[in-house]
């Protein structure tokens, strides 16, 4: 059987998938023809493509997949003709394929309304990597925006104009409200003024009428008299079925596009179907990927002689836009008149919630979220599933306020057949079954069942299913390291201690199991470290280190190394920043000044390592830990010493504290900073702990974060002397040391702490647990064991030689290393 | 005409020159072969140097463990794992490391190439 399937995108693929696994022993020839230049990609992500994602990244599969599975893909090929008498596809560049069935997987275009001037440059729709491409190589020309269509892609292109840095940008809609298929007026008014709060300007019941400007757009005039100045536009004003090739070959196609098909999605020809956005099924297209996927299920199923309909699709989504929740389930509309609606809006929040009940009070028919939508899964499920509701059905938007509560319940009472994941049609059976035969994690579930790999908003439910199920087991679910230890981090951390072990491999023979894992050793490690903080090179517990701890330096692309010595507050004498130049001239090193006011030299070679920290030794400086989850910088302004405002000497107060807690190993790096008055010119209140001085002495904030999701430090306490200063941090320290999980930088602990800031200060200030005396006695040990490692090793001939590439040939470098020029300085070669 | 496979165990380096539970680069030619002495196990493996993921010289520098009961190393850049046995892929990427016998007589360390 000869299939060609006419369409490269998200259905096309899925269906191509789905196809192989049924027919495995049927033999199936199965050619493929794409329009674009690229194998199907993930089109519901499409917008992250500008937030770093490469098209590789939201590639479905590579050529590779399609090739070792024995399909011709033609790319940049579309199909230019069907001729049903022969029953063969012509492509454009030619090529002619004959056909046992033909699935046309067309997809849809954006629909461009004829406004005149919409030819003009700067004018773009947002539906193909290409599209997105131009959007961001135009961007840096406008200034002032504007999107014409405030449905689900247009505002998503809306966050995609803000990110490129067009702040200044219009979105219109010709209904009267934003998003008018998903949600009601008042969740609508509600998304707007969350919307233009971030910038945006919102102009609905706006008619665009004209595109003016010269060559490119530079105003748009509106039905209203009304206008705006803009210099770049993205229209989307919704999808157009590509029908075209159906209509030319003489197939039923509908008044308003899209071409129609029977329950089997068979167009009037049996030997044609068609699938996703360009099928008519019962005059409805279907623009969203799940019923597209469960279309191509039906047709896969067909062909390798199943029996399956379609017999429609609940429309139901869940979005984030621009950061802010959003779905519709169910009925979102029925009126009142059918239906019972509980309302709840919380205008201070940003938060709408609408429920659509049965009139008996028994079902649930429907309903809008905005602002948050946790509940969604719950909710849907509880609606596609007529699960009778509870006495009280408006538990189910606010959640059961005193008394039991209904807790994860909620999953367990669903039916064994209700589909959690839409996307690929998986059951909570299917997902139960998988937990039962062993798929204990939700990555292993995502294998077996494909569930969740998807849009992968049904992720949270299936974890909740996999504990249930494992719970119903008798199994006791906890969160564990990794498969050799069943402890926490903090059970651990109290275990090790209680029995003084010293080394990796005494933990894991005295509480674990197995030969441990990259997970668990960095882990156990770290613990050692804070511990008893002895050298990590220590015979034994050298290897259970992180690459980076091992050779004492951070791994660079390419596989050479960079070396950041410790330049404390970031006060460097002119001879000590000539001891730099000189070694990294010495050496052909790459020199960058880091965000931690240190300077950081790259590309050094592995066997380099030791003579390199011999000269930087003999100048004074020692190891600033940057390859360790440690204290990393104490960041500081000038302070009084210098500066006009200055109130206290931040220089050397950042120093003292640098010089206390260096080398200090945590669970995550840390980072500080001293700024000498509330200018903040450290920016102490992004780092896990700052100090800013006030007249009176220092305030101290805790849990601040940069990196991928900035927090701010919360002001834990204020007007502190410096020695009170001092002992806080150490009780905060080692809290934090203590009791935080692998890899959870202070900020996450804190989030993740019952009680939060107010259960923190009472811990450090009032001493709530008892533990303040103890911890700052280890504390005060560690800081007075502390010594520099690179001493140690540049003092020991033993130490050095494990520092070199090859065992056999201890002088020869790696000579795969290659660096290329840039900048009068050099960089690591490309990787593939 | 019988062709017979060319092999060669040779010579890497002393067995207590490989750190414990660890892995040391050996060169062989122009090739890079990570070579590892799985203490806690009693067992020797070898694999080749490079990650297939980003083409870098880095297995050797990686930490050696255990899942369920087969051997793997994780590259020190991504932490892609691979059985130390076979050099397959066990974070789900499909492609593998080679792999070579080794051999201990008298403290010192063999591997066979062909």
């Amino acid at each position: 059987m000869k299939i060609v399937v006419v369409g490269n995108g998200m259905v096309g693929y899925k269906f191509c998938e789905k196809l192989l696994a049924k027919s495995s022993t049927k033999k199936i020839e199965l050619v493929v023809f794409g329009e674009e230049i690229r194998p199907a990609y993930d089109r519901v992500h499409l917008s992250e493509f500008f937030a770093g994602k490469s098209a590789e990244d939201l590639s479905m599969a590579g050529v590779n997949w399609y090739t070792e599975n024995g399909i011709k893909l033609h790319l940049s090929d579309p199909v230019q003709k069907i001729d049903r008498s022969n029953k063969t596809v012509t492509s454009f560049k030619g090529i002619t394929e004959s056909y046992d069935y033909l699935i046309l997987a067309t997809g849809s275009a954006a629909f461009v309304p004829s406004i005149p001037g919409v030819e003009k440059d700067g004018v773009f729709v947002y539906r193909t990597i290409e599209d997105l491409e131009m959007i961001r190589d135009y961007a840096p020309k406008a200034k002032k925006g504007a999107v014409i269509g405030g449905g689900l892609l247009g505002l998503e292109a809306a966050k995609a104009m803000i990110d490129l840095g067009i702040n200044d940008t219009h979105v219109i809609e010709f209904a009267s409200r934003l998003m008018p298929r998903q949600i009601d007026d008042a969740g609508s008014a509600l998304l707007k003024s969350k919307l233009e709060s971030l910038g945006l300007t919102i102009l609905t019941n706006t008619n665009t009428t004209k595109i003016e400007g010269e060559k490119a757009i530079s105003k748009m005039l509106f039905a209203n008299g009304s206008s705006i100045d803009v210099d770049m536009l993205v229209i989307s004003a919704g999808i157009k079925p590509r029908d075209e090739l159906a209509k030319n070959c003489g197939l039923e196609t509908g008044p308003r596009g899209g071409i129609t098909v029977n329950e089997k999605l068979q167009t009037t020809d049996p030997f044609i179907f068609a699938i996703g956005e360009c099928a008519l099924y019962q005059g409805m297209i279907y623009g969203l990927v799940a019923p597209g996927y469960e279309m191509a299920e039906v047709v896969a199923t067909y062909l390798c002689s199943g029996e399956k309909e379609f017999t429609g699709f609940d429309m139901s989504t869940k979005l984030k836009l621009i950061g802010i929740d959003v779905a519709s389930f169910g009925d979102p509309f029925i009126s009142a008149a059918d239906a019972r609606h509980i309302v709840y809006e919380d205008a201070n929040k940003g938060i709408y919630k609408r429920i659509n009940i049965s009139k008996d009070g028994k079902e649930l028919l429907g309903g809008i979220l905005v602002g948050d939508a946790e509940q969604y899964n719950m909710l849907l499920q509880t609606c596609k599933n007529k699960i009778v509701l509870p006495p009280n059905p408006e538990d189910l938007i606010l959640g059961s306020r005193g008394g039991e509560s209904a807790g994860g319940a909620g999953v367990l009472s669903l039916p064994d057949d209700a589909h959690v994941c839409s996307c690929e049609s998986v059951s909570k059976k299917n997902i139960c079954d998988a937990v039962i035969d062993g798929a204990e994690t939700v990555d292993k579930i995502k294998a077996c069942t494909k569930a969740g790999t998807g849009c992968g908003g049904c992720v949270p439910m299936v974890k909740d299913l996999m504990v249930h199920t494992m719970k119903a087991q008798g199994k006791y679910v906890r969160n564990v390291i990794c498969e050799h230890f069943d402890f926490s981090r903090q059970e651990l951390y109290n275990l090790t201690k209680i029995n003084q072990l010293k080394t990796y491999d005494d933990v894991l023979t005295t509480h674990g199991k197995g030969d441990g894992c990259e997970v668990c050793k960095p882990l156990v490690s770290s613990i050692l470290a804070s511990l008893w903080n002895e050298l990590i090179l220590k015979k034994g517990n050298d290897t259970a280190q992180d690459s980076n701890d091992r050779f004492l330096a951070n791994l660079q692309k390419g596989g050479t190394y960079s070396i950041v010595p410790r330049i404390p507050g970031g006060e460097i004498t002119p001879d000590k920043l000539i001891v730099i130049g000189e070694v990294a001239k010495q050496y052909n090193l790459y020199t960058k000044i880091t965000g931690g006011q240190r300077i950081d030299l790259f590309g050094a070679h592995v066997g380099d390592l030791p003579a390199i920290w011999k000269l930087l030794i003999d100048a004074g400086f020692e190891s600033g830990h940057a390859y360790g989850k440690a204290l990393r910088t104490v960041k500081s302004c000038v302070g009084s010493t210098w500066c006009r405002y200055g109130l206290h000497d931040s220089v050397s107060y950042a120093i003292r504290i640098e010089e206390r807690y260096r080398g200090l190993r945590a669970p995550h790096k840390i980072k500080s900073a001293v700024s000498g008055c509330i200018r903040e010119c450290a920016e102490a209140q992004s780092k896990d702990f700052g100090i800013i001085a006030t007249e009176k002495g220092w305030n101290l904030y805790v849990c601040g974060n940069g990196g991928s999701k900035p927090q701010h430090a919360l002001l834990l306490a204020t007007d502190l002397d410096s020695e009170t200063c001092i002992k806080y941090i150490d009780r905060f320290l080692m809290f934090y040391i203590k009791t935080a999980e692998p890899l959870n930088r202070t900020a996450t602990w804190l989030n993740k702490m019952e009680g939060g800031i107010d259960y923190l200060k009472n811990v450090v200030i009032n001493d709530s647990l008892g533990m303040a005396e103890e911890w700052e006695k280890e504390m005060q040990s560690l800081v007075d064991n502390y010594k520099c490692e690179w001493r140690e090793v540049v003092e020991n001939p033993d130490f050095q030689k494990r520092f070199g590439h090859f065992i056999n040939a201890p002088e020869e470098k790696d000579p795969t290393v290659k660096f290329e020029t840039m900048r009068d300085q050099k960089r690591a070669a490309e990787w593939k | 005409m019988e062709v017979k496979e060319k092999v060669i165990w040779f010579y890497a380096c002393k067995a207590e020159d490989v750190p414990a539970n660890g892995g040391v680069c050996v060169k062989y030619g122009d090739q890079q072969i990570a070579l590892f002495n799985f203490t806690r196990r009693g067992e020797w493996y070898a694999t080749q140097n490079m990650c297939p993921h980003r083409q870098q010289m880095a297995i050797s520098r990686g930490m050696i463990g255990s899942e369920g009961d087969e051997p793997k190393v994780a590259c020190p850049f991504h932490k892609k794992t691979f059985s130390l046995k076979s050099g397959s892929c066990t974070s789900g990427e499909e492609y593998s490391l080679k792999t070579y016998p080794v051999k201990i007589e008298n403290g010192k360390v063999y591997i066979k190439v062909n």
